[in-house]
């Protein structure tokens, strides 16, 4: 399938993704400058991490009006899957496309070292092929990851389990040891309300390869390749429709819709 | 031209210097020439009293590619690939302004690399402090480290290795030495000397503006009281975003070709750049001041020509490509304005609204007088090498003591700071083995592993060993991670070189270095000297870092310095017996700094690294750490907390127990692996000769530490892994 990273000026984790995606998983991968308003003939779209526009302002304030954004939008709006790494996580949260906000780390300080998460909801592209309560080690490498929602807006997401990723400790107990920055009731990755655009602060393509310690990251790049193959498959095989939908074989009468569209 | 008015003092040039522009212009210099001189002939620039001493270090290799000279060395690692690097002090400004220093010296190393044509992969930092429990001293340690991290994070280069030493010897008189490693392929290597006539001059990047202006002449100065006050403006203020497209648009624009020559913009800004890259083309140049693009209005030629703003390159293009190379640079948001153009004949001219300003000839700037300086061994050296008699210390205490020793605990709150995984190649995250690894997926499985060593409180007592033992220590680290050393960069940091011992202090490192080198075959391919590290208590302890790069066969076998499995046998290599003279035990837990230290047999040490390096690359080992601050009982228990596994050792005897636990040597190591690998690391250790005794196993969650032959309850240190780890953490509540 057919990746797009994007590139802001000072996004620094975009050859990262592109070696992940390309050399490691053997994707096609296309590099989409920040300048760009079409993402005509992608699969799916990554936000890398870095400190795009150097951050100044507000991490991903700036980055979250250029003119690619428009384009991000349209292609969320959609359906298509987007996932937003770190800055790309910020950026979305600027750019309205995930709900709330994040603020400097508890511990005011950049904190780079490895956490675990536990995935909490397998709704979208990027974990649909993982389990739920499922623990993955990344890395983490941020300023400002201190997720945080207010009260209302945090319920409303937690009840239409838009929390994808969780702190935890190895074991998959979500307690405020293993919680690096703060953030919210250790939320470390959200999804809007169609599942299929999906931000997290970890570094998946940090985590992608056993030289480097962990392969669990690579979970979420297979998950995203599976479902959007799935999807082109599904009119002929039921199995994988419903891995790409959700949807039972029984309910394929209906039109298919976008990514984590829900059953409801 | 009107002659200068003011006196050559002020701008911190000798009556003797002022006659040998005289001589070298034919003429009185204008006061505009005047003040280019001050800066080119500062220390910092010019390397008056170093230039001689340093033709002392080796740079043969056979994988050289490009020595000494060039703004970053370059080495060949195979495959068409090779790795360019260097090492800088930005000590003066990090003292004034801890952040911003340390933030532009971070910029700075990152350029040199950039223009010898490298993609900046890794970033080394070696950080000295006065004691963290002086206010002031701590307040530096925080900022400089917030500046690295708000510098290198943001440009995406993981900053892997370092070193951070807390001595009163750095009280008021920080060090911030930081390398940068860039990995570029053969033929892509840049270089710095101006050629063809007709090709234009283009001035990259950021815009010029009134900062910094004269920083290279103040931090050829010593510091005093008011420095932090009044020099503020001296310092350059770093924009990390502009360093990251800085970094992309010329490596963008070196891949499109037409580019003949790159020189980044640092000390002494354009009169630098200008005069060094014609000096060293053999070429002169014609430059219009009014078309450097500048950040206010208003600005005069004399700071236009000495501004040290940051993120700025000067490049020598092609005629028919500096439109192409402007538009690289302008698709990064920045500007590439062509401010002159090369010319034939060794003048250096500059136009300003038109009119000429000044003619000279660019090498009687850039190349300043040399200097020998007076040298004599400092008066107290041998009264200091009488080791008083210590007492005996409680072991377990002094074990804590040392644990919690900045130079020895654990350093990760500072490295959380840095993110040291971007660009996916770290293996052997920092303090995790006694070198970083990273991978090479270019020269799969390759890798690189690097490392910065020094000992300021060694090289006082006896600066020639203790150069020879940074150097050793350098390569040790290297061998427990399987690497093989390819060459080195230094980082000379001492005091006013003016003062004789001071002088005979520096030659004696660098000779120290020079030796070292030559005889374990490591080329010496760049580096710097910063001088003038005194502060109202006295010059810097005399401190030569040494970065060294090595290279790995094969990066999935390296190992780490944490024990790996229970039920592992322990084992001390050593090729020399450890010495309470100069130790960090006697200065630690008894704050005394004296003694001889041990010099380094570098026969029996290379013979030792191999037997390291072999075993590691042969995949028997589970971890592999060298003793060094703490000797033996240290390095134990280093392994035992990074491994949160215990051990129960008994170390061979020694003069007294305190030296058989804590004394310090060269060459020795602490290895821990299955039994079933012993036979066989002995007998690759009898064909080097090298002598190795199994000491103990890993086991639980305690720490058991005897000395053989001595009674149980006096000599035995016997904690718990948790207690031992706490103490080992100390910086955490500190930084």
């Amino acid at each position: 399938m057919r990746f797009g990273v994007v590139i802001f000026p000072a996004s620094n984790c975009d050859r990262d993704c592109v070696h992940v995606l390309h050399t490691v998983l053997g994707q096609e991968v296309e590099e989409i400058w920040h300048e760009e308003r079409s993402l005509d003939g992608l699969d799916a779209v990554v936000l890398p991490g870095g400190f795009a526009y150097g951050d100044y302002l507000r991490a991903g304030a700036v980055a979250a009006r250029a003119p690619v954004m428009t384009a991000v939008r349209a292609f969320a709006q959609v359906g298509g899957p987007v996932l937003g790494i770190c800055n790309g996580f910020q950026i979305l949260l600027e750019a309205g496309l995930l709900p709330g906000a994040m603020l400097r780390n508890a511990v005011l300080r950049f904190r780079c070292t490895t956490v675990h998460v536990r995935v909490e909801s397998t709704q979208t592209p990027f974990t649909r092929t993982l389990r739920e309560g499922q623990v993955l080690q990344m890395p983490i490498a941020h300023g400002e990851g201190n997720y945080f929602a207010p009260g209302s807006l945090l319920s409303t997401i937690e009840e239409a389990g838009q929390v994808v990723f969780r702190y935890c400790d190895a074991d998959g107990r979500v307690t405020s040891d293993a919680n690096p920055n703060g953030s919210v009731r250790n939320v470390a990755g959200v999804c809007n309300p169609a599942g299929n655009v999906v931000g997290l602060m970890p570094h998946p393509e940090r985590a992608s390869e056993e030289v480097l310690g962990s392969r669990d990251g690579r979970l979420l790049f297979e998950s995203a390749i599976t479902t959007v193959i799935a999807r082109r498959e599904a009119p002929k095989q039921s199995h994988l429709y419903e891995i790409a939908t959700g949807l039972r074989p029984s309910q394929q009468g209906r039109s298919p819709r976008p990514f984590g569209a829900r059953d409801d | 031209m009107t002659t200068a008015t003011l006196a050559p003092e002020s701008v911190g040039l000798t009556r003797d210097e002022y006659e040998e522009i005289r001589r070298r212009l034919g003429r009185d210099p204008s006061q505009l020439e005047l003040q280019m001189f001050g800066v080119m002939w500062s220390e910092h620039c010019g390397y008056k009293h170093s230039k001689v001493t340093l033709q002392l270090l080796p740079a043969e290799s056979p994988r050289l590619l490009q020595g000494p000279g060039e703004n970053a060395g370059v080495l060949d690692i195979g495959g068409g690939w090779a790795v360019a690097f260097k090492m800088e002090s930005h000590n003066h400004p990090s003292a004034v302004d801890p952040f911003n220093g340390a933030a532009t010296g971070v910029g700075g190393i990152i350029r040199d690399v950039l223009s010898m044509g490298a993609r900046p992969i890794a970033l080394v930092d070696s950080l000295r402090f006065g004691p963290l429990d002086d206010p002031t001293s701590r307040r530096q340690a925080a900022g400089i480290i917030a500046g690295i991290a708000a510098y290198g994070n943001c440009v995406g280069i993981p900053t892997v290795a370092g070193e951070l030493v807390a001595h009163p010897g750095y009280r008021g008189t920080p060090l911030v030495n930081v390398a940068c490693v860039g990995l570029l392929r053969h033929g892509d290597v840049a270089r710095s000397r101006a050629a063809g006539p007709g090709n234009a001059v283009m001035l990259v990047g950021a815009r010029t503006g009134r900062d910094g202006i004269g920083g290279a002449a103040f931090a050829s100065e010593e510091l005093d009281t008011g420095s932090e006050r009044e020099d503020r403006a001296s310092v350059q203020i770093g924009d990390p975003f502009a360093g990251k497209l800085l970094i992309e648009a010329t490596l963008d624009a070196l891949r499109a070709g037409g580019v003949i020559a790159v020189q980044d913009l640092g000390a002494a800004g354009l009169t630098c750049a200008t005069s060094e890259m014609a000096a060293r083309g053999g070429m002169g140049m014609r430059l219009e001041l009014e078309r450097v693009p500048v950040r206010e209005e208003g600005m005069r030629p004399d700071e236009i020509l000495l501004s040290e703003s940051q993120e700025r390159m000067l490049l020598v293009v092609a005629p028919g490509a500096t439109e192409r190379v402007a538009e690289t640079y302008r698709r990064w948001g920045l500007r590439a304005a062509v401010i002159g153009d090369v010319v034939a004949g060794p003048s250096l001219t500059v136009h300003f609204g038109g009119a000429p300003l000044m003619s000279l000839p660019p090498y009687a700037l850039a190349e300043a007088p040399v200097y020998r300086p007076s040298a004599r061994e400092p008066a107290t050296l041998r009264a200091r090498w009488t080791m008083p008699d210590l007492p005996m210390a409680d072991p377990a205490k002094a074990l804590r003591t040392l644990l919690a020793t900045p130079a020895v605990a654990h350093k990760r709150a500072v490295y959380e700071q840095y993110d040291h995984m971007v660009q996916v190649r770290t293996v052997v995250a920092p303090g995790a083995g006694d070198a970083a690894v990273l991978r090479l997926p270019e020269l799969s499985p390759h890798g690189l592993a690097l490392v910065a060593d020094g000992d300021g409180r060694l090289t006082d007592l006896d600066p020639y060993r203790g150069a020879r033992r940074a150097v050793a220590e350098a390569a040790a680290n290297l061998a427990c991670v399987g690497a093989t050393p390819l060459g080195l960069t230094d980082c000379l940091n001492f005091g006013n070189p003016e003062h004789p011992e001071v002088f005979w202090t520096f030659r004696q490192a660098v000779t120290g270095i020079a030796d070292a080198c030559r005889a374990m075959r490591i080329p010496v391919v760049g580096g710097n000297v910063s001088f003038y590290n005194e502060s109202p208590d006295g010059p810097v302890l005399p401190t030569p870092v040494i970065t060294m790069v090595g290279v790995l066969e094969d990066v999935s076998r390296t190992c780490g310095a944490g024990f790996r499995e229970a039920e592992d046998i322990i084992v001390l290599i050593s090729a020399a017996d450890p010495d309470l003279a100069a130790s960090s035990y006697a200065s630690a837990v008894h704050g005394i700094d004296a003694g001889r230290p041990a010099d380094v047999d570098l026969d029996a040490h290379q013979r030792t690294l191999a037997v390291v390096r072999e075993a590691v690359m042969c995949g028997w080992l589970s971890s592999a750490h060298d003793c060094s601050d703490g000797g033996a009982a240290v390095a134990v228990a280093e392994s035992a907390i990074l491994g949160t596994i215990g051990a129960d050792v008994t170390l061979p005897a020694a003069a007294r127990t305190d030296a058989a636990l804590f004394g310090e040597a060269p060459s020795r190591f602490i290895l821990s692996l299955p039994e079933h690998r012993v036979s066989d690391l002995q007998t690759l250790a009898a064909v080097h000769g090298v002598p190795v005794a199994v000491i103990g196993s890993t086991r639980g969650d305690r720490l058991r530490i005897a000395v053989n032959g001595q009674r149980e309850s006096a000599s035995t240190i016997d904690l718990p892994l948790d207690e031992l780890a706490s103490a080992y953490e100390s910086l955490a509540e500190i930084l």
